[in-house]
């Protein structure tokens, strides 16, 4: 019996964890909907070259700007290329480059930040100051200096993405550490003569994770909303490359008369955007982070 | 007929669970509060004390909803008023002051400032009348120079006189009650003893209501005419201080008032075993059926009702209570401790040790020293016996966790030695120490939310001194933690639970196995009990005990908490402002306080009975910088003796009882003027 028991309250494997967050999340409205908006777009960039009915890149002037029909479903944009394919595969690039900037972003504010609210002291307000003049500095200009200097390619566009939307991640995982590092069980381990590594990995990460995670997931929204405006000045994905915030760009000049060539892409970039917003809220919630502290009555 | 101020009637509040069930905390509450009467209501952590409090200001906190009945204020109900309506009632009628005063005051408003809002908003006064309002609360709350204070801010005041200023706002609208929730909790000895002292004259002053909601039957003892003792959402007990503490016919109350540590006992109170059940877990019968000594078949299928038994005016639920009444002259029966004849053998010295917090200046941080003339914690010698409970006692701030830390590793020494088993001299930077004395020394902290980390299981928690010291793994570790959490009495499943699974009691269990697995020399136990229920805190205390009995472990016991340092120490350290003010065996100090500081706080101690009243010798003030030179007590002395301790440092002096002090004055004279007191 006694082992059976035992048994029982092993402790739960990650797969497990995450499918206990996952199901918290969806047993919310709001959660729910945002998760299927988020796995639909991600189905959708998986499948969407399979769907596509017709080739993105394929010009064919003679049929510019048709409105919606049976046979292009969205109609076509100025340069007669099927707007439903080209919006179904919109996101693709957008969802891959920001995951991986969010990543990146995740990686080095997370591990800055705890090494900040770990250390302390003097170390600690410089790197803070330093952090501090970066995030003063208009991002969207500093990325046009970047991408102007080393071009457009993947390998720019995600570690410098990831770069600038790390710095909303340090504060956060540095002021989590900063609470998590006054207590008495990292004393406790101190005073047993643990190494700083095994402080940092046993005692500190398991509770800043989740803070980071979150702040994660709304920096990818963010993260996602600031590259599509880069490909809407042109800066980020380049042409023929299917993409809702180049799309956007292009086809705004006709708005007034061919509006499909524009609602498609902004249908798909919004719907991408709340949806990770929503995921990102449901998730928090489920982690039992709140992230718009209420003040007790 | 007396006239009733609030009337509780027949108050269910609770919650509704994720399943959809309703989970009472509070059952079926019927209580009055009359005029001019303060009434304590007693109860462990969770018991619904502080919602009952809550009710009878018409508010239920966030979660929670009244599920029946009404609370009757000026014949209307509050529960049922909405926020326009209880506006008008809270802050003027029905006053609060709530736990922690400090952070109720906002930081960056002026005191008087503050008090002027709050008079601006509950009376009609116009600016001339509202200033000396002020200076005439703050008076009453008998703060020094009320004019002075009222241009401070908040945290340039003490715990004590924050406290002071809360009740002096709460006085502000001229309340018919008053509500306190915990109000001298987390406050030292002597403030308390003052701030109760002052809470007694304003009810009798100005014959306001009030309800005083605490764990602690000491503080309740000293103001309450009438104890209202809850246990798990029921009242259990109910009638006059003095023939509830004197005669507790209720066996939670008969075992509660057990297992309070008291000053003129030795020895370790009788613990109350198990822990109140959880809301919403009750089955049939009554609420303390599976920790009541007088249990019967009976009480596990009925639940008693509250019975009014009119010749001691004092309302029970129990079905035996008769049992107790004869009860009554028993004398308390102290578990005694095994207090074998010490060998004296030194285990840990400290030599002239001094720790300073100072920030250093960059030359000395170039040099590795400190320069400080004037450090937090000084000249500190004692001599650690193996196998000795030894305490540290003193007010917040008098540098107890200061010198545990450096006994630990964990903050620099700025002179002095510790020396560990006679010769070893112990490094001052925890990362310089060797694996062998790093497992001697182990810790174990006050609060065991704090201590044990929320996101790893028993099992890690144990694990982690295991793999360290010993590098053990596998079968051979596991079987190493469930030896452990016998030891500490907790059954083998518990390995898998996390600490939120785990009750207060239970999780300082496994912060103290974890200690324990070091297989140390020394623990340094810092406040180990104060987060803990009184039940709790006997049990613990006597675990302690015993764990020490078996491994000739010696302790190092930090706390403010006298009654308790007196129930399991050997010998005990009294520390003012970081200086030693005198050490020696706790009978004799405890018996003969030499020195004029252990005299003040063993005055202030209150003990749960109305008749033992707190000697307040001293003023409560606070000092927030030891004296640079003289004697470390100089500004609170009630002996004080001018120049000479205004300028020289006191000399050691020992007593025939074998305790040291330090003071001008001959210690035969000192213990001949207390016996006088
Ligand atoms: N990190 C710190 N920096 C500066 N001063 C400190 C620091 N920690 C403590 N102090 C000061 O050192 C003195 C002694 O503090 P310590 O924590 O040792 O007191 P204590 O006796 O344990 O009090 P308590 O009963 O409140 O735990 C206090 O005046 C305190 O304000
Ligand atoms: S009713 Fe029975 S179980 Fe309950 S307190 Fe009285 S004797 Fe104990
Ligand atoms: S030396 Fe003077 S100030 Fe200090 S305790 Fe003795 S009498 Fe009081
Ligand atoms: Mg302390």
């Amino acid at each position: 019996m006694e082992t059976k028991k035992s048994s029982e309250f092993k402790k739960k494997s990650i797969f497990y964890k995450i499918s206990e967050v996952l199901v918290t999340m969806a047993s919310k409205p709001s959660g729910f909907i945002g998760l299927s908006i988020l796995f639909f777009h991600i189905l959708l960039a998986f499948s969407s070259p399979y769907l596509a009915p017709y080739d993105f890149k394929a010009i064919d002037p003679s049929l510019m700007l048709q409105a919606p029909s049976s046979e292009y479903w969205f109609g076509t944009d100025s340069l007669g290329r099927d707007v439903f394919t080209r919006t179904i595969m919109g996101g693709r690039t957008a969802l891959t480059i920001t995951f991986f900037g969010s990543l990146i972003a995740l990686l080095w504010g997370g591990l800055l930040g705890i090494f900040c609210g770990l250390v302390g002291g003097k170390v600690d307000d410089v790197v803070m100051r330093i952090v501090d003049a970066f995030l003063s500095i208009p991002w969207i200009l500093a990325m046009l200096l970047i991408v102007s200097l080393l071009g457009t390619s993947t390998e720019v566009l995600i570690p410098a993405l990831g770069f600038f939307y790390g710095k909303g991640i340090v504060r956060v995982a540095r002021a989590a550490t900063h609470d998590v590092i006054a207590k008495d069980f990292i004393v406790s381990a101190r005073a047993r003569g643990h190494s700083n590594l095994s402080i940092i990995w046993n005692e500190i990460i398991p509770n800043v994770r989740d803070a980071i995670l979150v702040e994660g997931a709304m920096r990818w929204s963010w993260m996602l909303l600031g590259f599509s405006s880069l490909s809407f000045l042109g800066f980020g994905v380049s042409p023929p490359t299917p993409d809702w915030g180049l799309m956007i760009s292009n086809a705004r000049g006709l708005m007034s008369f061919a509006y499909w060539a524009v609602i498609a892409p902004i249908v798909g970039l919004s719907s991408l955007i709340i949806g990770i917003n929503l995921t990102a809220d449901a998730f928090a919630k489920a982690l039992g982070i709140d992230r718009s502290t209420k003040a007790p009555v | 007929m007396e006239e009733i101020i609030q009337k509780v009637k027949n108050l269910s509040v609770g919650f509704k669970s994720q399943k959809g069930h309703e989970i009472s905390i509070l059952k079926n509450i019927t209580t009055d509060i009359k005029k001019g009467e303060t009434v304590g209501i007693v109860g462990e952590s969770g018991s619904g004390k502080s919602t009952l409090a809550l009710a009878m200001m018409g508010y239920v906190k966030q979660g929670l909803y009244k599920m029946e009945g009404e609370c009757i204020f000026n014949s209307s109900n509050l529960l049922n008023m909405n926020n326009r309506e209880l506006e008008k009632i809270r802050g003027r009628k029905i006053a609060m002051i709530p736990q922690n005063a400090g952070q109720s005051l906002t930081p960056n408003l002026k005191i008087g400032y503050q008090i002027d809002e709050a008079l601006k908003l509950h009376t009609s006064l116009n600016k001339n009348d509202r200033d000396k309002k002020i200076s005439e609360l703050l008076n009453k709350v008998r703060l020094p120079s009320p004019e002075t204070i009222a241009l401070r801010y908040p945290h340039e005041l003490s715990g004590g006189q924050q406290q002071r200023v809360a009740v002096g706002m709460a006085l502000a609208g001229n309340p018919d009650l008053l509500l306190l929730d915990e109000p001298t909790t987390g406050l030292d000895v002597t403030t308390q003893a003052h701030v109760l002292e002052l809470l007694n004259f304003i009810a009798k002053d100005t014959g306001t209501s009030m309800v005083y909601v605490s764990h602690d039957l000491g503080a309740i003892a000293q103001v309450s005419d009438r104890i209202i003792v809850m246990y798990s959402g029921e009242i259990v007990l109910e009638g006059p201080t003095r023939d509830i503490l004197q005669q507790p016919i209720h066996p939670y109350t008969y075992g509660l008032l057990k297992s309070i540590p008291k000053l003129s006992l030795a020895g370790l109170p009788d613990s109350m075993p198990g822990s109140q059940p959880q809301p919403g877990t009750k089955k049939k019968g009554c609420s303390f059926y599976d920790r009541c000594n007088l249990a019967e078949d009976k009480c596990k299928k009925n639940s008693p009702d509250l019975e009014y038994i009119n010749e001691l005016k004092t309302s029970v639920r129990c079905f035996n209570y008769k049992k107790l009444i004869k009860q009554k002259s028993e004398n308390q029966s102290n578990i005694k401790r095994n207090e074998k004849n010490i060998k004296v053998n030194e285990i840990l010295n400290l030599t002239d040790v001094s720790i300073s917090y100072a920030k250093q200046k960059l030359l000395d941080q170039i040099f590795n020293k400190i320069t400080d003339t004037n450090p937090t914690v000084k000249d500190i010698n004692i001599d650690i016996n193996k196998g000795e409970t030894i305490a540290l006692v003193g007010e917040s701030g008098s540098g107890k966790s200061t010198i545990l830390k450096s006994i630990a590793g964990l903050l620099r020494t700025k002179e002095g030695k510790i020396k560990f088993d006679k010769d070893r001299v112990l490094s001052n930077d925890v990362k310089k120490r060797n694996s062998s004395d790093l497992r001697a020394i182990q810790l174990i902290f006050q609060n065991p939310d704090e201590s044990l980390n929320p996101n790893h299981t028993v099992e890690e928690i144990l694990a982690q001194p295991l793999k360290l010291y010993f590098g053990l793994s596998g079968e051979e570790l596991k079987q190493n933690i469930i030896e452990l959490l016998e030891k500490v009495r907790l059954g083998k499943f518990y390995m898998s639970r996390y600490p939120r699974q785990l009750s207060g009691g239970e999780k300082q269990r496994v912060a103290v196995a974890r200690a324990f697995a070091a297989k140390p020399d020394i623990i340094l136990c810092d406040e180990v009990t104060s987060a803990l229920d009184v039940s709790v805190q006997a049990a613990v205390l006597n675990l302690l005990q015993k764990l020490k009995e078996d491994f000739g472990t010696t302790y190092i016991f930090v706390s403010h908490d006298l009654a308790v340092v007196r129930a399991i120490s050997d010998r005990v350290a009294v520390l003012y402002q970081g200086r030693l003010c005198e050490i020696g065996p706790s009978k004799n100090v405890y018996k003969f306080p030499s020195h004029p500081y252990t005299e003040v706080l063993l005055g202030a101690v209150l003990e749960p009975d109305p008749d033992i009243k707190p000697k307040l010798v001293a003023e409560d003030i606070v000092e927030d910088k030891p004296p640079e030179k003289g004697c470390c007590f100089q500004g609170r002395c009630p002996r004080f003796l001018g120049d000479q301790c205004k300028n020289e440092t006191p000399p050691w002096q020992i007593g025939d009882n074998g305790n040291a002090i330090r003071c001008h004055i001959n210690i035969k004279d000192l213990e001949k003027k207390q016996n006088g007191n």
